[in-house]
């Protein structure tokens, strides 16, 4: 059948595209572009002036050319000419033009501009029509400049056409969209919300999709408009189908406007009115009951309609999570598309039963449809809809079912589509460790992770298994066990070789009782896997053999054998060449003792505080090193068999929850650091032998003393080193030279400043620091202190700088940090001394270091005593080292923000507090704080908008705390009501008190 | 709605509306993209997709795709009806469309979309309205020349597919 051109054809344009169409190749098809182009360019730039019919022909040959995908950068004056042309035809092509191929050239937006203007005032509805779609689709800042006041009066002025007040409406949501600060809310707006009562279907919902948008960024201006929707969507649900006329859509009525209605309702809050929401939860019912009744049509129009105001429904009945009758009712509906034969809607069931599992009323009305669930992820032949089963049983995990679920994700896994492995596997490790009751359990299914799916474990995970073996020895053995088993296999992925050499490494030793996995045969079986892996493997197995060799001394010849090896010690890749040298020489000069103490079991993690210093702190008597061995030995009591996972996992290991933001969270990647060449000096060596994330805490702690302090005697160590027989418990292979870097670092407990009256402590700029890290901390008229700090983790470094404002020296100059009891156990703070003496004018910097050990609410006092003239000077200033410092934002969506919201439900997990604002409501400052504070920022996750989401994972170096928080800010009445929840009581109190101070 | 597409099961794309600013490397980056991916899936599979932060809905009608893109919040199942009845308001003012009349008109096509959509929302949801808007500009036009209709020699080899009905298959 031919095509037929219904109004006014253009011919020649006819022509072309058939000459288009019939083109054999690429080229033949520029070819004939090019052509055109030319002709056109000649036409345009001709002595004869072009008729409008002509103009308009050549204006949709260029942007025929221009949708085919090739440039145009000419014609856009012809087509601003059209705008002004008299007969319609030719007015809309020259928009269609400038809608499509919009320029920012300025001259032509003004000319653009000018044209719209006088159509929008020609009181001529068509024109007006085609000047408001232009803006809308063009959509510029220039646009919305220049008709920000015009449109919104078109819309409500009484005697505009109801085909104008559409665009007109939408017209403005497109601007709003675009340029929301140009767009000024005003006296319209009222009557904007009263466009909901409209006779006219068609302005209802153009009128309410503005709404929405409106709605969304000022909720209070927009309120009034909850009982009108809500009136209105009681008119459309209780009609005949007929009544709505051509609104009525294959015997549904209004569906679009229905949608939208209730969509606009998911903006606010359920009404506080009883009769508004006695109606609303009256058409939530109807709309619930017509899903049970039979189709009014077999089309699939039909029942899509009617689905989709019943999935709007169900949003809104969600979104509100307050009536557990509707929340039952709609998670027994989608129970029944779970098993609909329309693919679209099993999809869209398993999607929107994913907000409902972590509804509190319905958790559990899911979780009956599990076996379904399972069912389509083994069943359903779309890898779309398959991927929401995934969700799904993701979402409807607890500790009661995550064995089974877990089991099922895993054997999907095997079969699953590449493309969401990732995801699948990174949901497996999550759960795993989320609900791990036994840890055996959760050591089997990692290394099934890696068995099955190896490429697609990132990092984190495989990290995060050894970080859980290494802190808990009873899994230690199992773990030992399970890998040499698991390596036993002919091909095993890199992963578990990465896995397996490092668990051997510290804990072979469980096993090698064993004459099946006696030390030779675990060497062995690494070894054979050595030449298949990766320069990082190959890394990391290295390692593993030197552990080895302190592990078991009967080992040690054949190790040194293959070590020194031509393919190790000359081995073309740099590191590998250095471990090699250096694992070689290491273990042939140094003694036993020496071995024992560079190889020893890797320390409870985290490790991501300083190594040196956690080494260090270890070393440092029996009073914090049984701190760790207590808490331990107490965990492994405490462990055995109980499947109280929390009390389990109080002190070194992070509760469930921030176990779980840490990984997702991803410590920094630790891969090998280029580094320079060494020299050849094996005193060197210690420094750099292992990847840092492994071994480097070890390697590098214990020798460290031997060259730091020695080659580079700084006066403020020694200076420090004053009290040497502290330490008497110190281990033999210290030497004195480590004892005294020891007691650097224990410097950091009080000492009261030197024969002085304590002055009072100064706090008055204490609270500006909370939320960011730079500024004036202190200045009167001698001295001005400055502050310079950066944190990450739970270590933190802290500049002050103290600024001489006199031309006078500053004599006996000095400065300490105080931490008072309960602190000093909470917070170590490491000061470098300063100078004696500043100069007049001059700045003297002092560096502390501040490592954080567990949650804390006091902060530290920095003392300051000089002498200016003939007098001393005493001045103590509260130092703004506060909890929320050891932040690391977490992103999270809303979904899982809710679910962690709800599992920190119990009483003392949550402060709220409710206070005055000090400032003004600024949104953009409000955000800026919260993100200052630590959190990460969450958009969209709160359905009202006004209010702020964070969340983040306050780091110690003996445990981990999530937390959420959420700030609602009340305009009208300036009030703030703030709301903490962690996993502490403590914490929640702390960062509550100190957040709420600043606004 | 972020966007909607049309294009043939050849992959030509033959509609493009955008109701976010992009650059034109982006559309197509992203037109490239999704052509890909929705040609790739076989026939009874779900009419939605995840795609980037967007939910995909398409159908195919006959030889051509109409492919939306939406935003998390919106629904899947009114948005697949908004497809249907662009298709509608195409085959009534067409009389029985098929992807030739898309190709050849369509200046027509974007403009019978502008009515019916206006910045990626519902404007006008009546067929009888959204007609009537649009014959009336047909009326406003000189009635002058150039009512011409094709005719087969025009159109070219090849034309079976493109010349089915939408609403045939």
């Amino acid at each position: 059948m031919p095509a037929v051109s219904k109004g006014d054809g253009m011919r020649g344009l006819a022509v072309f595209i058939s000459d288009i169409r019939n083109c054999k190749s690429k080229e033949a098809e520029i070819k004939r572009i090019n052509k055109e182009l030319a002709n056109i360019r000649s036409k345009f730039k001709g002595d004869k002036a072009l008729d409008g019919y002509s103009k308009k022909k050549y204006v949709c040959k260029l942007l025929f050319i221009f949708l085919l995908g090739h440039d145009i950068d000419f014609g856009h004056m012809e087509a601003v000419n059209l705008l002004s042309s008299n007969k319609y035809t030719e007015k809309q092509i020259g928009y269609l033009f400038i809608s499509v191929l919009v320029n920012s050239n300025s001259d032509l937006i003004r000319l653009i501009n000018n044209a719209i203007k006088n159509d929008l005032s020609s009181r001529n509805p068509t024109f007006m029509n085609l000047a408001l779609h232009c803006i809308a689709n063009v959509g510029s800042r220039e646009m919305a400049e220049a008709f920000a006041a015009d449109v919104p009066r078109i819309l409500v002025a009484g005697d505009t056409m109801d085909s104008v007040k559409q665009s007109a409406a939408l017209c403005l949501l497109r601007l709003n969209r675009t340029s929301p600060d140009l767009i000024p809310m005003g006296e319209w707006t009222s009557r904007v919300v009263h466009l909901l009562n409209d006779q006219h279907l068609g302005v209802v919902t153009a009128a309410t999709s503005l709404i929405i948008t409106l709605a969304q960024k000022n909720p209070d201006d927009f309120k009034t408009s909850v009982s009108l929707a809500v009136a209105r969507l009681s008119r459309i649900v209780t009609s005949a189908s007929t009544d709505l006329q051509d609104y009525t859509y294959y015997f549904v009525a209004a569906p679009w406007l229905s949608v939208k209605l209730l969509r606009l309702l998911q903006c606010y809050p359920p009404p506080e009115d009883a009769a508004i929401r006695g109606r609303l939860t009256e058409c939530l019912e109807t709309i619930l009951n017509k899903a049970q009744e039979p189709p009014k049509s077999k089309k699939v129009q039909h029942s899509n309609a009617k689905n989709a105001v019943l999935f709007e429904a169900i949003s809104l009945i969600i979104h509100h999570d307050s009536e557990p009758t509707l929340l039952v009712r709609a998670c027994n509906q989608l129970g029944q598309f779970l098993q609909h034969r329309e693919t679209n809607l099993r999809y869209l069931a398993l999607e929107s039963m994913c907000t409902l599992a972590s509804s509190e009323f319905s958790h559990e009305a899911v979780k009956t449809h599990i076996e379904t669930v399972i069912n389509a992820l083994k069943t359903e032949r779309d890898v779309s809809v398959r991927q929401r089963a995934v969700d799904l049983l993701y979402a409807m995990c607890d500790r009661s079912n995550a064995k089974q679920i877990v089991a099922e994700m895993l054997s999907y896994l095997e079969t699953a589509d590449y493309s969401i492995r990732e995801e699948i596997v990174l949901k497996v490790a999550i759960l795993a460790e989320k609900y791990a009751v036994e840890y055996t359990w959760y050591v089997d299914t990692i290394l099934n992770l890696i068995r099955i799916a190896g490429d697609y474990v990132s990092e984190e995970v495989w990290y995060r298994v050894i970080q859980i073996v290494i802190n808990r020895d009873d899994v230690q053995g199992y773990a030992a066990k399970t890998v040499f088993e698991a390596l036993q296999a002919p091909a095993c992925h890199e992963n578990l070789v990465k896995v397996g050499g490092y668990i051997l490494g510290e804990f072979g030793n469980l096993i090698a009782g064993d004459p099946r996995s006696s030390p030779l045969i675990q060497f062995n079986l690494l070894h054979s896997k050595f030449h298949l892996c990766s320069v990082p493997t190959r890394a990391l197995l290295l390692s593993a053999y030197v552990k080895f060799i302190n592990l078991f001394p009967e080992v040690k010849g054949t190790i040194q054998e293959v070590l020194r090896s031509d393919s190790q010690l000359r081995n073309a890749d740099v590191e590998l060449q250095q471990r090699a040298v250096e694992y070689l020489r290491l273990s042939c000069i140094a003694s036993t003792d020496i071995l024992a103490t560079v190889l020893e079991e890797m320390p409870p993690f985290p490790e991501r505080e300083s190594s040196i210093l956690a080494k260090l702190k270890k070393k440092k008597g029996s009073g914090t090193v049984s701190d760790v061995e207590d808490t331990r030995k107490e965990r492994n009591t405490n462990v055995n068999g109980s499947t109280d996972h929390t009390t389990a996992t109080t002190n070194t290991k992070p509760s469930p929850s921030s176990f779980v933001s840490d990984l997702l969270a991803a410590a920094p990647p630790p891969t090998n650091r280029p580094r320079p060449v060494p020299s050849s000096s094996i005193l060197h060596m210690p420094l750099s032998p292992l990847s840092p994330q492994a071994y480097a805490v070890h390697s590098a702690a214990p020798l460290t003393p031997f060259y730091q302090v020695t080659s580079s005697p700084s006066s403020d160590l020694l200076g420090l080193g004053n009290s040497s027989a502290v330490n008497s418990g110190s281990p033999p292979a210290a030497s004195n030279a480590a004892s005294l870097l020891v007691d650097v670092f224990s410097e950091s407990l009080p000492v009261a400043p030197l024969g002085t009256a304590s002055a009072p402590i100064i706090e008055e700029n204490f609270s500006r620091f909370v939320c960011k890290n730079n500024g004036v901390l202190y200045e009167n008229q001698l001295l001005q202190i400055g502050l310079k700090s950066e944190f990450r983790q739970n270590l933190g470094r802290m500049y002050v700088f103290y600024g001489n404002k006199t031309s006078t020296q500053f004599l006996n100059f000095s400065a300490s940090v105080v931490c008072h009891e309960p602190l000093n156990a909470q917070l170590n703070v490491h000061t470098k001394t300063a100078d004696p003496v500043v100069d007049g004018g001059a700045q003297l910097q002092q560096i502390l270091n501040i490592e954080c050990l567990s949650d804390f609410v006091e902060a530290p006092v920095l003392n300051i005593n000089f002498r200016y003239g003939g007098s001393v000077q005493n001045i103590a200033v509260r130092l703004p080292v506060t909890l929320n410092k050891f932040f690391q934002p977490t992103e999270m969506m809303s979904q899982d923000f809710f679910q962690r919201w709800k599992q920190l439900s119990d009483p003392q997990q949550e402060v709220q507090k409710i206070f005055k604002a000090k400032h003004s409501m600024d949104t953009e400052i409000t955000k800026a704080k919260i993100i200052g504070f630590g959190t990460a920022l969450l958009d969209g996750v709160d359905p009202n908008p006004s209010n702020f989401v964070g969340a983040g994972v306050i780091h110690t170096k003996t445990i981990q705390v999530g937390c959420l928080l959420r700030l609602e800010p009340n305009t009208q009445a300036q009030m703030y009501r703030l709301t903490l929840r962690t996993s502490r009581g403590s914490v929640s109190q702390r960062l509550c008190d100190l957040l709420s101070e600043q606004f | 709605m972020q966007f909607m597409l049309l294009f043939s099961r050849q992959g030509k794309l033959r509609l493009q509306k955008w109701y976010v600013p992009l650059s034109d490397k982006e559309k197509k980056k992203i037109t490239r993209e999704l052509v890909q991916t929705v040609l790739a899936r076989k026939p009874k599979m779900c009419s939605f997709l995840e795609w980037r932060d967007l939910k995909i809905v398409y159908k195919r009608y006959a030889s051509l795709y109409f492919c939306c893109a939406i935003e998390d919040q919106d629904n899947e199942l009114i948005t697949l009806e908004i497809i249907h009845r662009y298709v509608e308001l195409l085959d009534k003012y067409f009389g029985s469309v098929c992807e030739l009349d898309i190709i050849f008109n369509f200046e027509k096509a974007y403009f019978i979309l502008d009515e019916f959509l206006l910045g990626g929302e519902a404007q006008e949801t009546s067929k009888k309205n959204v007609l009537k808007a649009i014959e009336q500009a047909d009326l406003l036009q000189e009635n002058l020349d150039f009512q011409i209709r094709l005719f087969p020699g025009v159109l070219g080899p090849n034309v079976s597919a493109e010349s089915s009905g939408l609403f045939q298959s």
